[in-house]
């Protein structure tokens, strides 16, 4: 098949994928969720090999952090659940888990390792991804149909195939589409070598992550192949400038800090937000999109679409081409978010 | 209470215009002692000494790393500890920065902005007897040249890249400007025996380790300098961050100095005088402004860049010195965005604030959004509510401060 990229910006990886952490992460909220990250988990690591340098791959694990023993009830719940599916993970008592991060505090209950979790750099691991693929840069569609896309200019491009991957704006092309932007806040430190070894994630971050009204914030911390500590996130409804609001940065600090207390005396060098595009039932839309022949969606990975990336990508080809796929489709089919 | 942040030229003029008005006034400034780029240090100074004596709360070592618009308050580190400072009127008088363009081997150790080398020598860095090229604009190239020479160093050569002609045409503004003239002829016999060569520039810095020699180019001559330490001057970029941080059109932030120092000073008293209620007395002011302005027009299209600066740096010379990224990386993209995250150039602690200008000079590239911290901040200080304790600044009425 012959492919183009239209990109509205001149930019590869700008959107959403130049904001996130890029933790590769397995999870487990939904029989749906865990059956996509898994998939994808996998397809990563058969990338890991050739992937270039400047994608950062780096297979560090990821810890769940239990504060206490109601959250180390959902460890031991976690640790069932990838059990009995086969992914390999290992519980840590409270003791373990300061061996594990020496920098956490002291006195948390204990938590979950997956061995197998990774982070990569996702802008750069975009632009292999793409490879010699042509992209036509400053175009951004205004109109999609089976037929083609119209451009902002009133030019037009066929084909019989359109993909809509444009992340959180989606709403400006399919404005039925139940997917709504929630913006988070990261911020990455100044080198610190040996200083973090896991992806950390606080399973009070469950709690953050399901509240869908509120703002909220969650202790997230990833070291990077540079030494570099990535700390996050928050996540609002509702805030649509891009702009660093100065209290929710400050509360996502002192959760962190609540964490890690040493972390109050490194050097942040830079702090940014991005957009999640987010679904009702936070499972993405991925298939046929309702009402539309010859479009296709791939939207509405919330906080996991670099993890999801590849699966995203292999099931909608499969789809597109008539093949089978390596895990059921049908909980991604967008039709059954839509309301019409 | 009035905030000036900034104690330069133009902070030190905001600072005691709004004092004469009556008002209450802070200066915070991140070196130890008042005067900014210029008069740092100089006690002799007779607006430094003023400043001194006037009784104006100075928090020195003391840094502005983020501002919290809607509670109107700075996010401060000085010495480690963390802590806010609330402003009703605010006055940015942050001033400016060196900038660097990038030719072979200006990485090298030895090579420096004249500022910089000038800096090193008053903090102890021996000159003597060392020899020494300066190369670039402007007459910052003969201050500096002049200090090194008065402090035994051997200035072999000061290569000023504008040609003989655009300095000429300066000459009658420097007559409507006698003060200026003084300081030039002291500064000619200061220099006299030193080379000064126009339309002349440093091509590229060599030598194993550490700098040996530049060479140098001057229409189709070419040759090297053996040296100890190169200086370079390419201009100044003005310290926009916290301006920026503030977003489009904020109230009650007034912003003065824009590079140089008799404009910095009056846009600095301005400034004062709106801060503290008194825009009417700025009219007494409006000649002063538009001679200083003059002036630093006539400066600015004199020691323009030329274009040949542009294409100095080789495939393999770095550009963003944070994070290693070379011109011939960087030029395979179309903006800075695109060139950052796929190159991470501009993402180091001094997140383009080195690279940043020199990348708009090379290619044309918008570069920058500011982000908070303007600066790189403990984490500490960026969720601290604290206000600035007291005892950190020495000042007996800092209590206040947050009032
Ligand atoms: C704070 C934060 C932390 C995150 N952490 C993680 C994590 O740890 N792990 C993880 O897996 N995921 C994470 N994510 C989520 C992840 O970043 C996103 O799911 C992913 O980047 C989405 O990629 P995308 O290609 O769908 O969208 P984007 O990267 O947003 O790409 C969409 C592209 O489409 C273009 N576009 C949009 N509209 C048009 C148009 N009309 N015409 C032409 N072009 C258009 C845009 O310019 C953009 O380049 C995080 C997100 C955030 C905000
Ligand atoms: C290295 C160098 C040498 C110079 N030499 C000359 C010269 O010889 N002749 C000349 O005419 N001009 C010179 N200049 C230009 C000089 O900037 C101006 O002449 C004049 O000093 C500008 O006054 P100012 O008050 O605006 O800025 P500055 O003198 O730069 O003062 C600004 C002050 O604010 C402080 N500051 C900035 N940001 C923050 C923050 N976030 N928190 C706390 N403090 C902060 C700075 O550390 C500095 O002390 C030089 C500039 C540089 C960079």
């Amino acid at each position: 098949m012959r492919v183009m990229v239209c990109e509205e910006s001149g930019i590869i990886g700008g959107g959403a994928t130049a904001a996130g952490m890029g933790h590769l992460a397995v999870m487990d909220d939904s029989e749906a969720q865990f059956a996509l990250t898994s998939y994808s988990q996998m397809l990563w690591r058969e990338l890991a090999a050739e992937l270039p340098a400047s994608a950062e791959y780096l297979t560090c694990g990821a810890l769940w952090v239990a504060a206490d023993e109601e959250e180390l009830v959902e460890v031991h719940r976690k640790h069932r659940f990838y059990t009995a599916r086969g992914v390999p993970v290992e519980v840590l008592d409270s003791r373990q888990l300061s061996a594990a991060e020496p920098h956490l505090r002291a006195g948390l209950a204990g938590g979950l390792r997956m061995p197998a979790d990774s982070v990569c750099y996702p802008p750069c691991a975009a632009a292999w991804l793409l490879g010699g693929i042509p992209v036509a840069f400053g175009r951004r569609v205004v109109a999609a149909s089976g037929s083609g896309v119209e451009f902002e200019d009133g030019t037009n491009l066929k084909a019989p195939v359109i993909v809509l991957a444009t992340g959180a704006a989606i709403r400006r092309l399919v404005p039925s589409a139940p997917v709504a932007p929630r913006k988070g806040h990261l911020l990455i430190t100044d080198r610190y070598p040996g200083f973090l070894n896991h992806q950390i994630i606080e399973l009070g971050y469950l709690k953050s992550a399901h509240a869908t009204e509120s703002d909220s914030v969650a202790f997230n911390a990833q070291p990077r192949s540079t030494g570099q500590i990535l700390i996050g996130s928050s996540r609002q409804f509702g805030a649509e400038d891009s702009g660093i609001d100065s209290r929710i940065l400050a509360r996502m600090l002192a959760r962190a800090v609540e964490y890690m207390p040493e972390l109050r005396d490194l050097s942040a060098i830079r702090a940014w937000t991005g957009f999640r595009a987010a679904t009702p039932d936070k499972v993405p839309l991925i298939g046929r999109a309702p009402g539309m022949p010859g479009v296709w969606l791939a939207t509405g990975h919330e906080g996991l679409g670099i993890s999801t990336s590849l699966a995203t990508a292999r099931l909608l080809a499969d789809e597109i081409l008539g093949r089978d796929s390596a895990i059921p489709r049908s909980p991604y089919n967008p039709e059954r978010t839509f309301v019409h | 209470m009035i905030v000036v942040v900034g104690a330069g030229p133009a902070g030190i003029a905001a600072a005691l215009r709004a004092q004469e008005c009556g008002a209450r006034v802070t200066v915070i400034d991140d070196n130890p002692n008042p005067g900014g780029q210029i008069w740092r240090g100089d006690d002799e100074n007779s607006w430094v000494a003023r400043f001194r004596s006037s009784g104006i709360p100075l928090l020195s070592s003391t840094r502005v790393v983020a501002v919290d618009v809607e509670a109107r308050s700075l996010l401060v580190e000085t010495d480690g500890v963390s802590g806010r400072l609330s402003w009703k009127k605010l006055v940015l008088a942050t001033g400016s920065r060196e900038l660097f363009l990038p030719f072979p081997g200006w990485t090298l150790p030895g090579v420096f902005g004249v500022g910089g080398l000038q800096a090193l020598a008053k903090t102890g860095l021996p000159v003597a007897g060392k020899r020494i090229v300066l190369g670039g604009t402007g007459p910052l190239l003969l201050a500096v040249g002049a200090y090194l020479r008065q402090h035994g160093a051997d200035v072999k050569l000061i290569a000023e890249q504008a040609n003989i002609q655009s300095l000429a045409g300066f000459a009658p503004e420097l007559l409507r400007h006698p003060r200026k003239v003084l300081q030039g002829a002291s500064l000619q016999w200061a220099i006299a025996g030193t080379p000064y060569r126009t339309g002349c520039w440093i091509d590229s810095a060599e030598g194993v380790n550490k700098l040996e020699r530049v060479t140098v180019r001057s229409g189709r001559d070419i040759w090297t300098e053996d040296c100890d330490y190169a200086g370079v001057a390419w201009g100044l970029t003005p310290n926009t961050e916290l301006l920026e941080s503030l977003g489009p059109e904020p109230e009650d932030v007034y912003v003065a100095g824009s590079g140089e120092v008799d404009l910095s000073f009056v846009e600095g008293e301005i400034a004062g005088l709106n801060a503290a209620g008194y825009p009417e007395r700025t009219v007494l002011l409006a000649p002063k402004l538009e001679k200083a302005r003059g002036f630093a027009a006539a400066l600015a299209t004199t020691f323009a860049l030329r274009d040949e600066l542009r294409h100095l740096a080789k495939p393999d010379t770095i550009v963003c010195r944070c994070e290693d990224v070379t011109y011939g990386e960087l030029r395979k993209f179309t903006s800075f965005r695109a060139a950052k995250l796929q190159t991470r150039c501009g993402m180091g602690p001094c997140q383009g604030r080195i690279c940043g200008p020199a990348n708009e000079f090379l290619f044309g590239w918008e570069t920058g959004t500011v982000r908070p911290p303007v600066f790189p901040a403990k984490i500490a200080t960026l969720f601290s509510d604290a206000p600035l304790p007291a005892d950190t600044t020495g000042q007996p009425d800092t209590k206040e401060i947050t009032s």
